[in-house]
Order: C-alpha cells, then sequence, then structure tokens
C-alpha cells in the first residue's frame, strides 16, 4: 500500500505515548531474564557475580541503568496513565491536572534520589 | 500564495502515480485540486465526493499521509514547498484512483450493532430524553458523526487487525448504549466485546487526533471496555 508507507498521521503525542509505553515494556521484557539470570549467581557462582558487579563502575554501564531507571520510570507512568484514561471517566482537564501531579510526584522523588547518592 | 502552480500528485491504481501543474486559487480545497485535475487534465481521474460542506462524509483521502475530508481542507493548509501528494484511503480496499470501497466500513458499523433497537410501537409514547442525565452527555459527544472513515483509516489497530471493528462502528454502539431509546444493551455489549472488539484498541488515539468533526472515539471506545467489563463481572458473581 503506497498510501500507508507515506502515513505521517502518527506524530501526535498520544501515538508517541502508545509507542514509547510499546517499546520501553519490550526492552524490559528482554532485559528481566538477563537480569535474573545475574542474581541467580549470588548462589551459583559468587565470584562470577562480583565480576559483574565490577563492571557497574564503567561509565557506559552507569549510562545503561540511567537508560534502565528511565525505561521502567516511562513503562510504569504510561501504564498508569493508560489505566487512568480507560478506567476512570474524567474529563480531560482532570487529566491534565492528574498528568502534573504524576510528573511533580516524580520530580520531587528523583530530587529525594539524588539528594540521598 | 507562494506560487500560481501547484505540484499535485495523486495515486492512480495498482500502485501508480500520476503528477500534474494545477493552477492555484484563493479559497481553493483539497477537494476542488482533484476537481480540477478530473475537469482539466484527466477526465478518467476516479474520486468521490457528494455535498462539499462536509455533511456526507464521501470525500475522505490521504493528504500528504494524513487522512482528511477534503471538502473542508484549505489547500494552503496541506501545501508542502507548493506541493501535495494526494492518495485513497488508507485500510480500504481502493476501487479505482482515490475511490475506496466503503463496505468493510459499513458492514463493522453492523457488525457493531450500530443499528436502531427499538420496543416501542408506534402507539406508545417516546422515551423521555433527560438532556442534563450523563448518559444523555456520552450519547450526544458522538452522534455528529458523518460517517468518513478518517478515524478507522488513522488507526493502526485497524490496519494490524481487519476484524477490528474500528473508532467509528464503536463509537456509535457506545452512542446508542447510552440513548434512553436504545433497547439493544446485552446486543451492543456483546457485539463489542467479541474478537473484532473495544479490547482490541490500544488507545494510540489517531481517531481522536484526525476525527475532522473533533469527536473522541477513543474516549467511547474507553467507556465501552468499562461497560463490558462491568458486565462480564457482573455477570459472574
Amino acid at each position: 500500500m503506497s498510501a500507508a508507507s507515506g502515513v505521517t498521521s502518527r506524530a501526535h503525542p498520544l501515538w508517541l505515548a502508545y509507542i514509547l509505553h510499546r517499546l520501553s515494556g519490550l526492552a524490559l521484557a528482554l532485559f528481566l531474564p538477563l537480569h535474573f539470570w545475574v542474581l541467580s549467581l549470588a548462589v551459583t557462582d559468587p565470584a562470577r557475580l562480583d565480576g559483574f558487579l565490577a563492571m557497574t563502575e564503567a561509565g557506559v554501564v552507569k549510562l545503561a541503568e540511567f537508560a534502565l531507571v528511565f525505561g521502567l520510570a516511562v513503562h510504569m507512568f504510561g501504564g498508569l496513565r493508560l489505566m487512568a484514561m480507560e478506567w476512570l471517566p474524567w474529563t480531560p482537564a482532570q487529566k491534565t491536572l492528574a498528568a502534573l501531579a504524576a510528573a511533580m510526584s516524580f520530580l520531587i522523588a528523583c530530587l529525594f534520589l539524588m539528594k540521598a547518592l | 500564495m507562494p506560487s500560481d502552480v501547484l505540484t499535485v500528485t495523486i495515486e492512480r491504481s495498482a500502485g501508480a502515480q500520476a503528477a500534474f501543474e494545477v493552477p492555484a486559487y484563493d479559497n481553493q480545497t483539497v477537494l476542488d485540486v482533484v476537481s480540477w485535475v478530473q475537469q482539466n487534465a484527466d477526465p478518467t481521474l476516479s474520486y468521490r465526493f457528494a455535498c462539499r460542506v462536509g455533511m456526507c462524509g464521501s470525500c475522505a483521502m490521504m493528504v500528504n499521509g494524513v487522512p482528511r475530508w477534503t471538502c473542508r481542507t484549505h489547500i494552503s493548509k496541506v501545501l508542502k514547498d507548493g506541493a501535495v501528494h494526494i492518495g485513497p484511503l488508507r485500510n480500504l480496499p481502493v476501487i479505482k484512483d482515490l475511490a475506496v470501497d466503503m463496505d468493510p466500513f459499513f458492514d463493522k458499523w453492523v457488525a457493531a450493532e450500530g443499528v436502531h433497537h427499538g420496543d416501542r410501537t408506534r402507539d406508545d409514547p417516546i422515551a423521555p430524553v433527560d438532556e442534563t442525565s450523563a448518559a444523555r452527555v456520552n450519547a450526544n459527544a458522538g452522534i455528529e458523526c458523518i460517517n468518513c472513515s478518517v478515524c478507522y483509516a488513522a488507526c493502526d489497530t485497524v490496519a494490524g487487525n481487519p476484524e477490528y471493528l474500528g473508532p467509528a462502528a464503536l463509537q456509535r454502539a457506545w452512542t446508542l448504549l447510552n440513548d434512553t431509546k436504545d433497547e439493544g444493551r446485552a446486543a451492543i455489549l456483546d457485539a463489542v466485546s467479541g474478537r473484532g472488539g473495544c479490547h482490541n484498541c490500544h488507545s494510540m488515539g489517531s481517531c481522536t487526533v484526525y476525527c475532522p468533526n473533533e469527536l473522541d472515539p477513543m474516549s467511547a471506545i474507553a467507556g465501552l471496555k468499562r461497560e463490558t467489563a462491568r458486565s462480564f463481572f457482573r455477570r459472574k458473581s
């Protein structure tokens, strides 16, 4: 379908929120088995686990951790957004307020975390 | 107008395209441009329109990759460097050039129970309608649908799942579900909770973003999701 190939009708916030939610979910689904496997090393091969933990000092791993936290946060808020949108028959103004409240709490939590670190 | 001539690319049947030079006028709609091509450059071009005032829902096309009602879309708003690309509506079979087969769209309208379910005779009094009730507000929100299929063309879920009833049909079902004059509640909930029903919707929102009448099918579908879930749990208990 040549018409579909030129579609630019997806460039709007709702669709971008959808694709961000979907991609972050896929990325987390790929990450989790690896994560559990590394954790299992604590029981099966502690020396190897220590090797992995030493890697967390590397800059690129720190960047990857940031991406992971971002992915988790984006996926969580994406899910909350979806549940609020589909299950609570709110007015658009209420939804904006709820999004603002969630963003503010996220910001405050991040500031708290940065202070703690 | 930046130039006196518009470069118009129109998709033809079997994947072909044709480019036309169309004179620019003030107050020119996309439909005017297509009509000029058909009347002056290529009489074999097929397209569909009727009212030209945004009421009949016949003239929707893909304009630069966006589904639009062409009779109410000024060409100046969609031109890119004096050029525009016009194609048939997405997600529907093409009959010829810009004319698509609307049958799947209307078949799904009926499949979603988008028909009147009356239980009164002409001798009964008309059901009273409370304009301020929450249900009536919900019903009113969707009644201006003109069946143009813009939402259906915008929807990626329709593109990925040919069984999906689509935003327009589901919005109609939601409207009737909230209409005190309609008695088809059980039939509607049954129709919209099946394989192609409302729970396929991923809330991507293209229907609501591109509806030319500024309706909100995405929220209507969310309403159906709530009602079908409620009726499911009620049946269980």
